[in-house]
This record gives C-alpha cells, sequence and structure tokens, in this order.
C-alpha cells in the first residue's frame, strides 16, 4: 500500500452500524445458561483444590502437618505455601493446599491440615488514627498559594469531616481457574480481566517460559479491577497439578475467602475546611486525609476532585498499615473517594453560604481543566432538568415537617479511559466469510459486541456476517481490561485491521471493476466504484476474486495516538441523587437517580446506558449498603458473606434516568472508555441529598439507618 | 404489606427488620428443605445411589447425601447454568424450578430434591428457541457479565406463572432474592414485564 488508509470514523450521518442500538451478540448463551464461564469448565481429569487459610490477622506459622491429610480417601497432592517460620499479615493468607478427586474431599482433606500459630498484634481498623499507632505514616505537605491569608480574608469558611469505608468487589464468580502444569508446559482457564498477560505472568511465577503457557477465557463473571495477574491461588493449582501427575486442578475461592482476601477498595477519611466568598466562589481548600490500602497503606485520592486549579491549597494525607488483605483497583481507583471529599465538601460550603450547590459548582467551573469546563456547564444544566432540580430542590434542611425528608444532591466525575496498546486481525476468505480475532475479553462490558460492530461499519456488512474470537493468549495481542481501556483499544485495533483487509480486498475486485483500488468502497454488502454504484460486485463476488488465497491483516494501535482520532481520552460526568430519608427509621430511599455522560464516539448506545445504569446501581449500593466490617478483638472480617455484606437489590435503585451526551462535538473525540466514568460521583450525590433532605451531614458512609440515626441524635456525628 | 403479591426474602427482612411483620409464606416455600418424616431410613454418610428428575429425565447418580442441588447439577450432570455464588440462599444465582416452585438450589440437599421435578435453565430455554423470558432479557439488555442471569431468568420464570400480570412494584418484590452486581436492574424490571405480557399469549409459557 503506498498510501496510508483512510481509518478516521464514517461522519455521523453516513454510519450504519456503529451507533446502532444492537442487541448484546452474546445475549442469548448468556440468558439460557449455555454461556460457559471458567467456574463452569470440565477440564478432562480434573482434580478440585481446596486451601487452608490462616485464621489470624497476624501470627507466625510454628508447625504443618500435613500427614493425615495425605491420607483422606480421594487426595491426589498436598502442598504447603506457609511453612513454619512463615509471618502472616492477615487473615485469610494462603497455609497449606490438597488436591482430590472430588470437592467435598478436598475440604475434607483440608480441614485435616494441623497448623500451629503463634499470634501476634494486629491492627484492622483505621478510622481513628490516635489508635494507629506506628502503623500510621503522615506523607509531606503539599501547598499552593497562601492558605492562611485566603482564611482570614474569606467571607465564609465552611468545616466537615467525611468517611469512605472499605468496600468488597464481592464478584458473583470468584477468583479462581483451572491449571494444567506438564513440566516445561501450563495451560490455564482463568477468571481474568487480563488474557493476555496472565500467561506470561504465571510463567514467571512457575520459572517456565512465557512461551509455553496457554490462556483460555470465554466468559467471566466479574472483575471490576480485581481480577488481573494470576493470584497466589493460581500458583497452588499449579503447584498441586505438577505434583498430582499434570492432572488439571480446579481452585476457586468459597465466597467466605472471596470477600476476605479478593480485593476491596482501600478507605479514606478527611477534615476538610473551604473559604470563600458568599458569591459563592470558593478560595481555598485545607485537607488532612488518612485512610488505608490494607497492609501497604496506599496514597492519597485526589483532592480537589475536578476543581484541581483552586489557587489556594493546602493537604496532608496519613496512610495506615493494616493486617487485612490487601486492596485492588475497584472500578475508577480513588476518584469515588476523590468526588465524596470534594464533592461533599463544595455542598457543605453551598449549604453555609445559603447557595444552591449546583450555582456554586457553576461558580468554580473555571477550576475544572479548560477541556472540561463548557461540558460540566452543559451537564450541569441537562442533569438539573432531568431531575427537576428548579422545582424539587429546597435549601438544605427546608424539607417540611413530614418525618419523611426529601432531598437532592449533586456531583460530578471525570476519568481518562484512553484505550490500551490493542492488535487485531482480520480474515476474509475466498468464501466471503469474515473472522476477526483479538486476545482480549468481555467483561460484560459489551466488548465482543463493539468489536463486531466496529468491523462490519468498516466492511460494509452486517454484523452477522462477521465472526468474532477472543480470550485466547494465541490470538493478537491486546490488554489488561482495566482504566476503562478496552474500548478504546479495541475499536482503534479493529479499525484500523478491517479498513487494511479491505484494501487488499479492492485490489483483488478493482480488476473485474475495470477500477482502480483507491477508487472502490464497501457499502452495504456490495464493493462498488465510488460515484457509479451501478459498478459494483457483491461481498461474495469480490471475495472469489480473491481466488485461493485468503487475505489475513493486521491492524495494530500503541495505546497513544492512532493518527487519525479514533479514540482519545477525558469522560465527564454530572449525576443527580433524589432521595427521601424517614427521621425515624433512619432508612434512606432512592427515588430517582439522574446521570448526564459523555463517553466521545458511542459505538453502541444501548450498552454504553447499560454500563452507566451498572455503574450507578452498583454506586448505590456502596451509597447506601456496602461496607467491609472488621473486628479488632479478632482481626477478622465479620460479614464475609452475601447476607450481612449487603449489595443492591432490584428494589433498592428507585428510578434511573440516564443522559448519555451524544453530541457532535464530544463524538469528534472519538472513542472514550465508558467502565469507570459512571461508577464515580454516587456516594457524594447521594451524600449530599442526604444531607440536603435532613439538614446534617451524614459523614460516614455508608448511608444506613445508624449512621443516619447517630448524626439526627448528634452521636458519633 | 398487604399490597405485596407473594413472598421475596429481601422485603421480609427489611420488613422484620424495622416493624417487625413475619412473613407467613416462609415455612409453606422451604417445606421442601424439612427434615425427613420420622421412621424414614437414615441415608448415608457415605454415598448413596439417588434418582432426580431433571427436566423432565430421570437422572441416576450416586452422592453423599450432604451434596447440594446445586452441585449434582454443576458437577454430577454438567448442567452449568445455574451458578454457585453466595452458597448460603442469599443471592438467586443457583436458582432453579421445583415442582414449578422457584428455590436456591444451594439451600436443598439433592437427595431431598428426588421425587420432584427439577426443571433447569438448560431445560426450558435455548439459544435456538428462547423462552419469551430469554428473550426479554436479551432484547432488554438484562445482563453484564451474565453471572447473575441464568438464576434470574428461573426466577422471573416462577415469579411469572403465579403472578401473570405484574405491575412493576410487584417485580422488584418478585424478583428481590436475587441479586446482580454488574447493576442490571434496569434491564430486568422491563424484561419481566415483557415477558408478562409475551407469555399471556399462551404459545411458550
Amino acid at each position: 500500500m503506498a498510501n496510508t488508509p483512510d481509518y478516521s470514523w464514517p461522519p455521523m450521518s453516513q454510519r450504519k452500524v456503529i451507533g446502532q442500538r444492537i442487541n448484546r451478540l452474546d445475549g442469548p448463551v448468556k440468558a439460557t445458561g449455555r454461556a460457559k464461564y471458567t467456574s463452569d469448565t470440565k477440564v478432562g481429569g480434573m482434580l478440585y483444590g481446596a486451601y487452608v487459610a490462616c485464621p489470624h490477622a497476624h501470627a507466625k506459622v510454628t508447625s504443618v502437618d500435613t500427614s493425615e491429610a495425605e491420607k483422606m480417601p480421594g487426595v491426589k497432592a498436598v502442598h504447603v505455601m506457609a511453612p513454619a517460620g512463615t509471618e502472616i499479615q492477615w487473615q485469610g493468607w494462603e497455609v497449606a493446599a490438597v488436591a482430590a478427586l472430588t470437592e467435598l474431599q478436598a475440604r475434607d482433606a483440608a480441614r485435616k491440615i494441623k497448623v500451629a500459630y503463634e499470634a501476634m498484634p494486629h491492627l484492622v481498623h483505621e478510622g481513628d488514627l490516635t489508635k494507629a499507632g506506628a502503623n500510621a505514616k503522615q506523607g509531606s505537605e503539599q501547598k499552593g498559594g497562601n492558605v492562611d491569608q485566603a482564611f482570614q480574608q474569606a467571607e465564609a469558611v465552611s468545616e466537615g469531616y467525611y468517611g469512605f469505608p472499605v468496600i468488597t468487589h464481592c464478584c458473583l464468580e470468584p477468583h479462581g481457574q483451572v491449571v494444567q502444569w506438564q513440566g516445561e508446559n501450563a495451560s490455564a482457564w482463568p477468571s481474568t480481566q487480563d488474557v493476555t498477560d496472565y500467561g506470561g505472568q504465571l510463567a514467571t511465577s512457575l520459572k517456565i517460559p512465557a512461551t509455553n503457557v496457554k490462556v483460555q477465557m470465554d466468559y467471566v463473571g466479574g472483575g471490576f479491577g480485581s481480577k488481573f495477574s494470576p493470584d497466589a491461588w493460581a500458583v497452588v493449582a499449579a503447584n498441586l497439578s505438577q505434583k498430582a501427575g499434570g492432572r488439571p486442578v480446579r481452585l476457586f475461592l468459597d465466597r467466605n475467602m472471596e470477600q476476605i482476601i479478593a480485593g476491596n477498595r482501600p478507605s479514606a477519611f478527611a477534615k476538610i475546611r473551604i473559604a470563600g466568598n458568599k458569591d459563592g466562589t470558593i478560595t481555598a481548600w485545607d485537607s488532612a486525609s488518612w485512610g488505608s490500602g490494607g497492609f501497604q497503606p496506599g496514597g492519597p485520592p485526589p483532592q480537589p476532585y475536578v476543581f484541581v486549579n483552586i489557587p489556594n491549597y493546602r493537604r496532608v494525607h496519613t496512610g495506615v498499615s493494616l493486617n487485612v488483605g490487601p486492596s485492588r483497583a475497584w472500578r475508577a481507583p480513588a476518584n469515588q473517594a476523590a468526588s465524596y471529599l470534594t464533592c461533599c465538601a463544595f455542598e457543605d460550603f453551598a449549604a453555609k453560604i445559603g447557595m444552591d450547590p449546583i450555582e456554586v459548582f457553576r461558580k468554580n467551573v473555571n477550576y475544572a481543566q479548560p477541556a472540561f469546563q463548557e461540558r460540566y456547564q452543559f451537564q450541569l444544566s441537562k442533569a438539573a432538568e432531568l431531575a427537576e432540580w428548579k422545582k424539587l430542590w429546597h435549601p438544605r434542611g427546608q424539607s417540611g415537617a413530614s418525618p419523611v425528608k426529601r432531598g437532592l444532591g449533586v456531583a460530578v466525575g471525570t476519568w481518562g479511559g484512553r484505550g490500551h496498546a490493542s492488535n487485531c486481525r482480520t480474515t476474509i476468505h475466498p468464501d466471503g466469510s469474515v473472522l476477526v480475532e483479538i486476545g482480549t475479553q468481555d467483561l460484560g462490558t459489551g466488548t465482543r459486541t463493539i468489536i463486531t460492530q466496529v468491523a462490519a461499519e468498516s466492511l460494509g456488512l452486517p454484523v452477522s456476517a462477521v465472526k468474532l474470537e477472543i480470550g485466547r493468549s494465541d490470538q493478537p495481542r491486546d490488554g489488561a481490561s482495566g482504566g476503562s481501556s478496552t474500548v478504546g483499544g479495541v475499536s482503534t485495533s479493529t479499525r484500523k485491521s478491517a479498513v487494511n483487509a479491505l484494501e487488499r480486498l479492492f485490489e483483488a475486485a478493482a480488476p473485474a471493476l475495470d477500477a482502480r483500488p483507491e477508487q472502490l468502497q464497501a457499502v452495504d454488502g456490495r464493493i462498488q466504484v465510488k460515484g457509479s454504484p451501478e459498478k459494483s460486485l457483491t461481498w461474495k463476488e469480490a471475495c472469489r476474486k480473491l481466488g485461493t488465497a485468503s487475505i489475513a491483516e493486521m491492524g495494530s494501535f500503541n495505546g497513544r495516538d492512532d493518527g487519525a482520532g479514533l479514540s482519545s481520552e477525558g469522560a465527564a460526568g454530572v449525576q443527580i441523587a433524589d432521595v427521601s430519608v424517614d427521621t425515624e427509621t433512619g432508612v434512606v430511599s432512592i427515588n430517582r437517580y439522574v446521570a448526564v455522560q459523555d463517553c466521545g464516539t458511542v459505538i453502541n448506545p444501548k450498552l454504553a446506558e447499560s454500563v452507566v445504569y451498572g455503574g450507578i446501581i452498583m454506586g448505590i449500593g456502596t451509597a447506601l449498603f456496602e461496607e467491609r466490617i472488621m473486628d479488632q478483638q479478632t482481626g477478622r472480617m465479620l460479614n464475609a458473606d452475601m447476607e450481612f455484606y449487603k449489595l443492591a437489590g432490584i428494589g433498592d435503585v428507585g428510578d434511573i434516568v440516564v443522559h448519555m451526551d451524544i453530541r457532535p462535538e464530544n463524538d469528534s473525540k472519538g472513542v472514550i472508555g465508558l467502565g469507570e466514568p459512571p461508577a464515580i460521583p454516587i456516594c457524594a450525590a447521594v451524600g449530599n441529598a442526604v444531607a440536603n433532605a435532613i439538614g446534617v451531614r451524614v459523614a460516614q458512609l455508608p448511608m444506613t439507618p445508624d449512621h443516619v440515626l447517630n448524626t439526627l441524635e448528634g452521636r458519633n456525628a | 404489606m398487604s399490597s405485596r403479591k407473594g413472598f421475596s426474602r429481601r422485603g421480609f427482612l427489611q420488613g422484620a427488620g424495622i416493624g417487625g411483620v413475619l412473613g407467613t409464606g416462609l415455612l409453606e416455600r422451604n417445606a421442601v428443605a424439612a427434615p425427613a418424616p420420622a421412621g424414614a431410613a437414615v441415608a448415608g454418610p457415605g454415598a448413596v445411589p439417588i434418582t432426580l428428575n431433571i427436566n423432565g429425565k430421570p437422572v441416576n447418580l450416586t452422592v453423599e447425601p450432604r451434596v447440594t442441588l446445586i452441585d449434582a447439577l454443576r458437577d454430577y450432570v454438567d448442567l452449568t447454568g445455574a451458578k454457585r455464588v453466595c452458597d448460603r440462599g442469599t443471592c438467586g444465582a443457583c436458582t432453579v424450578l421445583m415442582n414449578g416452585k422457584s428455590v436456591y438450589s444451594c439451600s436443598v440437599l439433592a437427595i431431598d430434591a428426588q421425587g420432584r421435578s427439577i426443571q433447569t435453565i438448560e431445560g426450558m430455554t435455548s439459544p435456538e428457541k428462547m423462552h419469551p423470558v430469554s428473550q426479554a432479557f436479551w432484547e432488554n439488555d438484562a445482563q453484564q457479565c451474565g453471572y447473575c442471569t441464568s438464576g434470574f431468568v428461573m426466577a422471573c420464570k416462577g415469579f411469572l406463572d403465579e403472578h401473570p400480570n405484574p405491575t412493576e412494584e410487584d417485580v422488584k418484590h418478585g424478583l428481590g432474592g436475587n441479586l446482580c452486581r454488574c447493576g442490571t436492574y434496569v434491564g430486568v424490571r422491563a424484561a419481566a414485564l415483557q415477558a408478562a405480557r409475551a407469555m399471556k399469549g399462551g404459545k411458550n409459557g
């Protein structure tokens, strides 16, 4: 090809497949129970694994006796991960494991492993810094402008305390995998967000060449940031497999362990002061924050959030190391906490000066990055309109005499969402069939569907004419589905691959149409001469010109610049919660929840809306119900199940209104990831709505009856 | 509480927590897992032969009496549509129909499921010939990762068989015993109402 083809998206008005509300292509197999997840996988000769977890938060292993377990029925392998002398730092630490013919045999045998521990002092709470002792380490103070002067000269100062607890990922499909390790070769069937890199990482742990590990996954039952690399359990399963003579071993966490060690979101607590003027202009930010990411204390959420250019600021953060399972990325890491701390402090400032918080957000939008300012103004207006803000909003606490108080709250979010490096191969066969291959994964966000839509659009075909294969390590390299990077990556590589393949088809078909290849286009299942649609071949006729040689063309994206504006970064959204609070019971219920969200070029609005609904519903759970409860006395998690770790149910989430901000100026940005952005502002919007309803700030999430009633009674407030 | 049609576990817990109201349907619904009557033969603890009627066919298995119905279906018969998620009767991902009523198969012993008609999602619907409930779940995008979907589809079928004309409020209570982490409830509500309309046509219900 002499010239670089034009990869850019067709104009909005000319798109035939992109932008269509096509039903999810894997919907039929999911809605009929036929989708095979890794946890459904049966591999010939497969054994079941079970392991012994340390019950203590901090302890030293003094002895491990596996002799009795080895004699139990059905046992084929026993492996010790934490021999005597190992210092254990959290409950759930993997000590020893067995593989047996059935799951029950494996569990029975695991119970016969005798482990003795020497208990050591532990800390599992970080809310009260005065009790954290040497586990708390204060970072350096960050400062800009003249904070003290700004507070002295301010017309109004607000201050507040805000608490954002640890929550767990609670993936419905637990973490786990099937692994078969035979000599220098291994095969893995993981539940992962990263098919491409999983094998190489497992190979490093097993000290075998990365070329010798095959990875395969069709469906994954939730990840949300917690399922990237092969965990300790994969290495355990591999060792069991090797010891059992190379039989495959299935090792999945039970629900209890899933809740304890398979991922959680760090906490964030802060005391924040804001200085400003009575016209709503904020002049200074002063925050002291703390929190824990588990044994590794972790860093602060970015503050102030979105309104990053407040001229006078001071912030200091203290990280606390705890004897609990490590945190993992949780759908928009740090951003939910940042939105909660910032938007709640803004709302408290607005209440202090008696101003509508939307007007305060507007007044200070010039502190946001320039690219976002107009969008936030538009989205604030649109969200206010959809939520009937002018009609329903009232100054804080002025919610009437009824014990049930209604309130509205607003919050903002932003996220990068640039596509990751991705490679795609499009094969066009002489019989007209088309195969697209990428070593990616569909977490349920619709990745299969949007890849197919992009390929179909690019080839002038219906989606039914494109066969897609994903989920194998021997397919073209993609990346981890994290940070909302998948849609930008796969849509860019797919577009390039399909256009490259089409160029080759044009070369083959051009002589028959008495035209040059660059004069051809693919439209509605035909290859035709631009401007002379009567000179055309059907897709199949054109493909027959290939003779016996299929076309296979790659498309690659380096994850930075695609050169054609196919994808970029920078999503913004505004959300408004409308809640009712029963001041007698403390129960908070969602009446209506409004989200206005942009994400650049939208490939499938129906699936995009689903992602936004999902982010909001997940967020409502975190705002109202979810909290990991640790017991300092025993060092254990008290609600490591799904009964007392409560997710939102179908009746808990109110009416949800989603408005995708699909305007030409947003479409022109190219594809931007959407997984994280809508999941960010919910805790802040709900928290602000509760404060607006009852007249006081409920500082501590989740907005449970005990937190609400304690606040109303002045306890722990 | 009188406006509620049928029983939902979450609704029950909310009611019990706030108003101390007990749902009388609880024992009836759980009767399938009730202890064996006096005089019944003692089975186990070793594996025993059992026969389950699954999707209209007798299936002979040899399982320990402690094996749950969900594990029997998934590990012994390779019917993996129903999922084991909470394993404690909370989330509904393991829902199957037993004598036409939805049950949490993680909370029923396989040995206790003998003599009853067990319908799994595989016996009700297929990608090639979707049941109206599956069709409605697809068209309303009531699934993301899809791990809860099988349980939701079966719970929806069981619910609509008892409540063919539900309101949206009825759906919120009737499907309140199933949990989704991806947040597909908006689609599920619409799907249940669409499926109700489709099933009243009587062709596939």
